[in-house]
């Protein structure tokens, strides 16, 4: 080999890995976040815009959001989890469930602030009472509610049932409102166990023991099922959405009420965005309250929550992105972008500035803003508790069952404590 | 003209038609339209408005109203005709809806409007094809991907699969040695051992491969069958072994022996269970379901079915998303039915 | 493309030439077997031993290392049951539930669809035009995927699905048939037998044309009339084929999961829950997930299977020969 092509050989060698070195440091800098995301609206949209911000303020870092179905979120996120192959960070709504896999962010926050402003909710995200991690914050405060379609009242000539109205005249109205407008469907109730808990505990269900453990069925409990279940035999709830599907998967009745088919749906304040962009200016819409029962007048709380999980590889920059959203004017922008309710205690003592919001959805968030003050302590109690989800599932399934004629009301009862005992005997 | 009256009803040679022949087209007739007829209500369905699906007696044709642009508003304005009252008999464009009550203008006369309840009018219709329910596909979902998974999936577990089996079956074919008799029977025994019966312990070993979550987890796991084993050995055994032997003579290496003659040999075979391999691939549903959580992962199966229950999904796209998922594997229907058909006969029952 | 493989079958030469030389022929058989034998050893073997394993552990965790040592306890849960006829005596009810529907399931299914298809397969291997096109026509709802099938049918049969139209314009009240179980089990069977039978139409339809002329022929001369010539000489003739195809029937039967859960999701209740589906929730979609039941019932199922595959085999042997 001759100097000259020894020396050109060098060169190329020496360039190579001077471009190698640089390409590893530049990916040595280049950190990247993994975000699971479900939206109801358009909650996700907004995560980006923000993300984005946070981006341009750090250089060589990169949040990448994967926009899931709320079903992956419920079964797929969990087993991501135990394979260890999960995300940085998730929107989840199974708070204490998923306790085993967070990340405590306390050494890379304020502690001090984030206590003011999240306090009320932070026991939601722990383990148990001797827990004080720092696990996430809720992006939304959500409330169970009843939507109604104020038009078809007005249209039938129904009057709207007053504040301390309970089931039986609400059912009563509905029907009434029904037959006299032709509509299909006089009420219905997204298939889900946590939407069951709010008018069960309003019925004047337990659901907890005095000691604390749970007990899910007892008396009041049942006496609710039972209505329930009649009102499905009888025409008034929407049969398709508990009867038709199977297990634990979950169905609303959106759509009904969206085409004007439905007139009284129990759903939750998540729904509002879609609702606002879908119906227009089709009928008018309400919020009203919880019907009142022995228990009270309460819906269930909830909401979702931002999350980073220990399996990451950067927690201090998962700390930093929670931190960042935690910001007043993040979280408030968060908040009117997405027309949620804010669990942030500084951005909530100001009324919301909602963006784009037509006058029905701005109602109907105040509307469930202000029923917040009136949440049940069992209704707060049950949506922290870390076996909450097994106990909704059990109530999906049986439930399902008395409703379509599977087992009696009494059976499906006395399987649910059964299945409950044998969940908790399992989780230990 | 005579022809094909005759070609018609030519029948077993006796003289016109008999009952049993009448029966028997009747039978086919009908096979015909309960074997297509609901695939193709769906298609059809597939091209009509949101709106448009949720009137019940579905009609047959696709219907959509008609929308016209109004000097003095941004957006286009859906066309009624007003049929009672006053102003019976116009058509004319709606501006907005609030309740019962409908505000309308005439679009020649920009400025003047005027309300009417909505009882009073009705939507003025034309035949149109909602390929918005398609594009929609592209825009919402991440159509694309859920496709380039199933495809690729699909096409490289066939691939693996048809290497894998016909090596193995060259082997247990061509090649006497001790012990193959007990492989012959652990083959036999991985027949009476479906997935469906090992689902835990696959979902851990594929997790301690970090298979989980990947398309590897889909692939390799499903690239073992042993009916490719049998069907290929079957094959191979009707291969003379003089081929062999003369190439053998030759110097050919046993590996040249493998890809430049039995592959070749056996491609009839090969072809049969490459189609078997992606149709079940492609269809595969239980397994990815639970090896794939990501939703960038799905295959078109999976995302097909956790959109029923999602909360954006309407019937339109969903409709949609179907037909462009039964598409694929109707072309190739379409191509190879003749190869399918005999391929099946032929493994009948192994 | 074809270049792209050649390409890569000659990189493996020159190992596999190597390993020749130091095997010698006949135990590079081996070589050949390895990839298909590793496959097979991982995923089909080793799941056999862990599922055991699970079968005897309890607790939540997929990790072998947290799970605890229970014995039999699984297999004593799932079978608790004063009357194994009724559901509803047992412990685990879901479970037996899912073991009574799948009976029923296969019983029926794999009744309507031998039936069907052996009718068709008559009817096919008559002396009819485009023959080739019908048989296509049978064979295409076996390439849809289980969602599609499901879906496809789901829509007909919505409150204000094509069947309820059809009732409706013939004056009957429309059906809520999702909403009941009968009917949804019912549908459910259509639909599977819809879906798989043009498969087993095939392997009848061959079976009946191996049958040489010469015996229809002979039949025939004898003024044998044509349900006699069926029941005395066809059937006894494609008999062995009918085993073959009733026993794959079932066993594929027992296995069904996709195409009614995509269906019914295993609703109304659990009228349609399977045990491929009792499994799956068991173990996968429920909380806590509960592998150790999970394993138990797979094992159960498993034995059923293993006991159908053998006769399964016997069976085929017994055509070959026979």
């Amino acid at each position: 080999m001759t100097k000259k092509n020894l020396l050109k050989k060098g060169a190329a060698l020496a360039s190579l890995a001077l471009g190698l070195a640089s390409f590893s440091a530049a990916s040595a800098t280049a950190q990247e976040l993994r975000f699971m995301c479900s939206s109801d609206g358009n909650e996700c949209a907004t995560f980006r815009e923000l993300f984005d911000k946070f981006e341009a303020a750090n250089d060589g870092v990169s949040i990448v959001i994967e926009d899931v179905p709320y079903k992956s979120i419920l079964e797929n996120l969990p087993i991501q989890l135990a394979a260890g192959t999960g995300p940085d960070l998730a929107k989840v709504t199974d708070l204490g469930g998923l306790n085993q896999y967070y990340l405590d962010i306390t050494p890379h926050v304020d502690a001090a602030t984030w206590e003011t402003n999240f306090g009320s909710t932070q026991p939601w995200f722990r383990g148990g009472d001797d827990d004080n991690g720092i696990y996430g914050m809720l992006t939304q405060l959500t409330v169970t509610g009843p939507f109604i379609n104020k038009t078809l009242f007005d249209q039938a000539g129904v009057a709207v049932p007053g504040a301390d109205a309970d089931w039986d005249t609400w059912a009563a109205a509905a029907n009434e409102v029904a037959k006299a407008t032709g509509v299909t469907f006089p009420m219905a109730m997204d298939r889900s166990g946590h939407r069951i808990a709010g008018p069960a505990i309003s019925y004047g269900a337990k659901l907890f023991a005095d000691d604390g453990s749970p007990i899910l069925v007892d008396d009041a409990f049942t006496a609710y099922v039972e209505k329930f279940v009649g009102w499905h035999k009888d025409g008034t709830m929407a049969p398709e959405v508990w009867g038709a599907s199977g297990g634990t998967s979950y169905q609303d009745a959106k759509a009904e009420f969206i085409n004007g088919d439905l007139v009284y749906y129990f759903s939750g304040s998540w729904q509002i965005q879609k609702m606002a962009e879908s119906i227009g200016d089709d009928f008018d819409w309400q919020v009203v309250g919880s019907p009142c029962g022995a228990g009270g007048c309460s819906g269930m709380p909830g909401g979702a929550g931002v999350v980073g999980f220990e399996q990451t590889e950067h927690p201090e920059l998962v700390g930093k992105l929670m931190d960042f959203l935690a910001q007043g004017d993040n979280y408030n922008y968060l908040t009117a972008k997405t027309l949620n309710i804010p669990a942030h205690a500084g951005v909530a003592a100001n009324p919301v500035d909602y963006i784009d919001a037509s006058e029905d959805a701005a109602a109907a968030l105040n509307a469930f803003a202000a029923q917040v003050a009136g949440l049940s302590p069992i209704a707060l109690k049950y949506q922290g508790f870390k076996h909450n989800r097994a106990m909704f599932n059990i109530t999906l399934q049986r439930v399902s069952q008395a409703i379509v004629g599977e087992l009696s009301v009494e059976d499906a009862m006395a399987r649910a404590k059964t299945d409950l005992a044998e969940a908790l005997a399992a989780s230990q | 003209m005579a022809k094909i009256l005759n070609f018609l009803t030519r029948t077993r040679g006796k003289n016109g038609a008999d009952f049993m022949d009448w029966l028997t087209y009747a039978y086919l007739v009908f096979g015909v339209l309960i074997m297509f007829g609901p695939v193709l209500w769906l298609v059809a369905s597939s091209f009509k408005t949101e709106a448009e699906l949720s009137k019940f007696p579905p009609r047959l044709l696709p219907y959509q109203q008609e929308m016209v642009e109004v000097e003095g508003y941004d957006k286009l304005l859906p066309l009624f005709e007003v049929t009672e009252g006053e102003h019976a008999g116009r058509v004319v464009a709606q501006v907005k809806r609030i309740g019962l009550s409908s505000k309308l203008v005439d679009p020649a006369k920009p400025d003047e409007t005027f309300k009417v309840s909505v009882k009073e009018r009705v939507a003025v219709e034309s035949i149109a094809l909602a390929w918005d329910n398609y594009t929609e596909l592209f825009e919402k979902f991440d159509f694309i991907r859920y496709f380039w998974n199933s495809t690729f999936i699909t096409a490289v577990s066939t691939i693996i699969m048809l290497i894998v089996n016909s090596m193995a079956a060259f082997a247990l074919s061509k090649y006497d040695f001790r012990g193959r008799n007990t492989v012959m029977a652990l083959v036999i025994i991985v027949l009476m051992i479906p997935q469906t019966v090992v689902l835990v312990p696959l979902f851990l070993i594929a997790k301690e491969l970090y298979l989980l979550d990947t398309l590897w987890g889909v692939i390799i796991p499903g690239a073992a069958t042993p009916t490719g084993v049998f069907l290929l050995r079957q094959y191979m055994l009707t291969i003379p072994d003089e081929i062999l032997d003369a190439a053998r003579m030759d110097k050919a290496s046993e590996w040249k022996i493998y890809w430049r003659i039995i592959l070749p040999l056996s491609a009839p075979a090969i072809a049969v269970l490459a189609i078997l391999a992606i149709m079940w691939r492609w269809n595969e549903f239980l397994w990815p379901l639970i090896a794939l959580s990501r939703s960038e992962n799905f295959t078109l199966q999976l995302a097909l079915n956790s959109f029923q229950g999602e909360l954006d999904t309407e019937w339109s796209n969903l409709l949609a998303m179907t037909v462009l998922t039964l598409l694929p594997i109707s072309l190739v229907f379409a191509f190879l039915q003749k190869y399918i058909a005999t391929g099946i006969a032929s493994t009948g029952g192994k | 493309m074809l270049a792209l493989l050649s390409a890569v079958m000659r990189i493996f030469e020159i190992p596999m030439a190597f390993l020749q030389r130091v095997l010698g022929i006949k135990r590079l058989a081996w070589v050949f077997l390895a990839p298909n034998l590793i496959l097979f050893s991982l995923f089909a073997f080793l799941p056999v031993i862990l599922n055991i394993v699970y079968a005897v552990t309890g607790g939540d965790q997929i990790l072998l290392k947290d799970r605890s040592f229970v014995g039999l306890d699984n297999f004593d849960t799932l079978s608790k049951c004063t009357n194994y006829l009724d559901p509803n005596s047992c412990q685990k009810d879901i479970f037996w539930r899912s073991v009574h529907n799948t009976g029923w399931f296969i019983v029926l299914q794999v009744g309507f669809m031998v039936g069907f298809s052996l009718l068709t397969a008559l009817v096919l291997n008559r002396d009819i035009r485009a023959r080739g096109f019908f048989r296509s026509v049978f064979f295409f709802p076996v390439l849809l995927s289980p969602v599609v099938v499901a879906l496809v049918w789901k829509w007909i049969l919505q409150r204000q699905g094509l069947l309820n139209a059809g009732l409706d314009s013939m004056g009957f009240e429309p059906v809520l048939w999702l909403l009941e179980r009968k009917w949804t089990f019912a549908w459910s069977i259509f639909l599977s037998v819809w879906a798989h039978m043009g498969f087993y139409t095939l392997i009848l339809l061959a079976g009946l044309q191996a049958i040489p002329r010469d015996v229809y022929e002979a039949a025939l001369m004898d003024a044998a009339k044509p349900f006699r010539t069926f029941r005395k000489i066809t059937l006894p003739l494609l008999m062995p084929t009918m085993l073959v195809v009733m026993i794959l029937a079932l066993i594929k039967g027992v296995q069904t999961f996709d195409e009614v859960y995509a269906f019914s999701g295993g609703g109304p209740g659990s009228a349609t829950t399977l045990v491929i589906q009792y499994v799956y929730e068991t173990g996968f979609a429920g909380a806590p997930r509960l592998f150790g039941l999970a394993s138990a019932a797979s094992i159960m199922l498993a034995l059923v299977l293993v006991v159908l595959t053998g006769l399964q085999l016997w069976a085929t042997r017994k055509n070959a020969d026979g």
